[in-house]
């Protein structure tokens, strides 16, 4: 958003922002970087502005479900989400206390840098969320959700979700 | 809107292609590989086609006809090299599009520049495949390489020109063409030398000219809908 908030739109980004994301109840919308804006439009209308992490991402209708509660739990009695796409979300979205948090939950975080930019996989070292050796193994690009792949601790022998770089 | 008719109808394809691996693949890994593959494309086909009208009414009410997708993502998905030769093929056509359409000014900019991030994992899980299968064993090797030869002929039409796509079509075809010697050599496998269209066959997918596979395709994809109309869940 290049606009300013007033401090009624600060208060609703705030609670928007507090929503957990429904895939991983760990991050808040807001950690996980998805939220773009709030804006209000008029006496009771409201419209946020969410970006998805992936093109089909299934989560973003759970997310907008859940932004459309809170907020209306709150008094807003007209809430509209719309997605945008630009600029396109990149996990350097994803604040610093979320990179904490995911770690903390078993998933290793996305390491800076975004995206594989060309068809070169990344090289430098993922960290095991379990024992925190950074000898580490990739075993399949695409896991649980398409945010993830699956890789394999070679110290602790642990398997473990990587958010990867997108 | 016939860009993105074509891109839009390439990605569904495509996609529920993909998703015809579910319970089938040869190991996990690659059952919830594919499915993601396939939920990329499928969530860049719900915008694409949003750009024409009702998503659901292009997907599921639309005649053999009406698609304008290239055969190459049309084609079944045979062993699991036909379907990597297909993935190598179509994804690294895709990613050098994407790149190109995400760098230019046109109403797909934004979308391009989202889905090419995503489209460059799915290039690089065909192109560590198909160098695993070449180089692996006599027998991978050599399935490969039938499933490289078998599918080149529905590779020209990638660079046949497409409304509304502006791209410089015979630059793409240069870097397409670098690009998947290159993986084809490193995985010792041998470049198909064959034309790269049937002599009928140029640009037939997008003039809504469909292999005979995907009619049966298409029923399987819309029978639900058509048979009941308006279904939810």
């Amino acid at each position: 958003m290049v606009t300013t908030e007033t401090p009624l739109e600060a208060e609703l980004h705030r609670l928007a922002g507090s929503v957990p994301d429904p895939e991983l109840p760990v991050l808040t919308l807001d950690e996980l970087g998805v939220l773009r804006g709030v804006r209000v439009d008029g006496a009771d209308k409201v419209t946020v502005q969410l970006t998805p992490t992936y093109t089909g991402c299934p989560a973003i209708e759970a997310m907008s479900a859940d932004i459309e509660r809170v907020l209306r739990d709150h008094g807003v009695a007209e809430v509209s989400v719309v997605t945008v796409l630009a600029p396109a979300w990149s996990t350097d979205d994803i604040s610093d206390e979320g990179r904490r948090k995911l770690a903390e939950f078993g998933i290793a975080p996305p390491r800076p840098g975004s995206g594989p930019g060309g068809p070169v996989p990344l090289t430098l070292a993922v960290r095991c969320p379990h024992c925190g050796s950074t000898d580490t193994e990739l075993l399949s690009r695409f896991s649980s959700t398409a945010c993830k792949a699956l890789r394999r601790c070679v110290a602790c022998r642990e398997p473990f979700d990587h958010f990867k770089e997108l | 809107m016939t860009a993105a008719l074509a891109l839009g109808d390439d990605a569904l394809v495509l996609s529920h292609r993909l998703g015809e691996w579910a319970g089938h693949a040869p190991v996990l890994e690659e059952e919830v590989a594919l499915a993601n593959i396939a939920l990329d494309l499928l969530g860049q086909a719900r915008m694409l086609l949003s750009f024409v009208g009702d998503e659901d009414q292009l997907a599921y009410l639309r005649e053999e006809r009406a698609f304008r997708n290239v055969q190459l993502v049309e084609q079944p998905n045979g062993d699991f090299a036909h379907t990597i030769a297909r993935q190598l093929y179509f994804s690294v056509y895709q990613h050098l599009l994407y790149e190109k359409l995400a760098a230019g000014q046109g109403e797909f900019a934004d979308l391009a520049a989202k889905a090419v991030k995503e489209v460059a994992y799915h290039r690089d899980h065909a192109e560590q495949w198909v160098l695993r299968l070449g180089d692996g064993t006599a027998e991978s090797h050599e399935r490969m390489q039938r499933a490289l030869d078998a599918l080149w002929r529905f590779t020209g039409e990638l660079f046949e020109p497409v409304e509304g796509v502006d791209v410089d079509r015979h630059a793409l075809r240069d870097g397409w063409l670098a690009a998947v010697t290159s993986v084809v050599e490193r995985a010792t496998l041998t470049l198909p030398s064959g034309p790269q269209s049937g002599a009928w066959a140029a640009g037939a997918g997008r003039q809504g000219l469909h292999t005979e596979s995907f009619g049966r395709m298409l029923a399987e994809m819309q029978h639900l809908h058509r048979s009941h109309p308006g279904a939810s869940w």
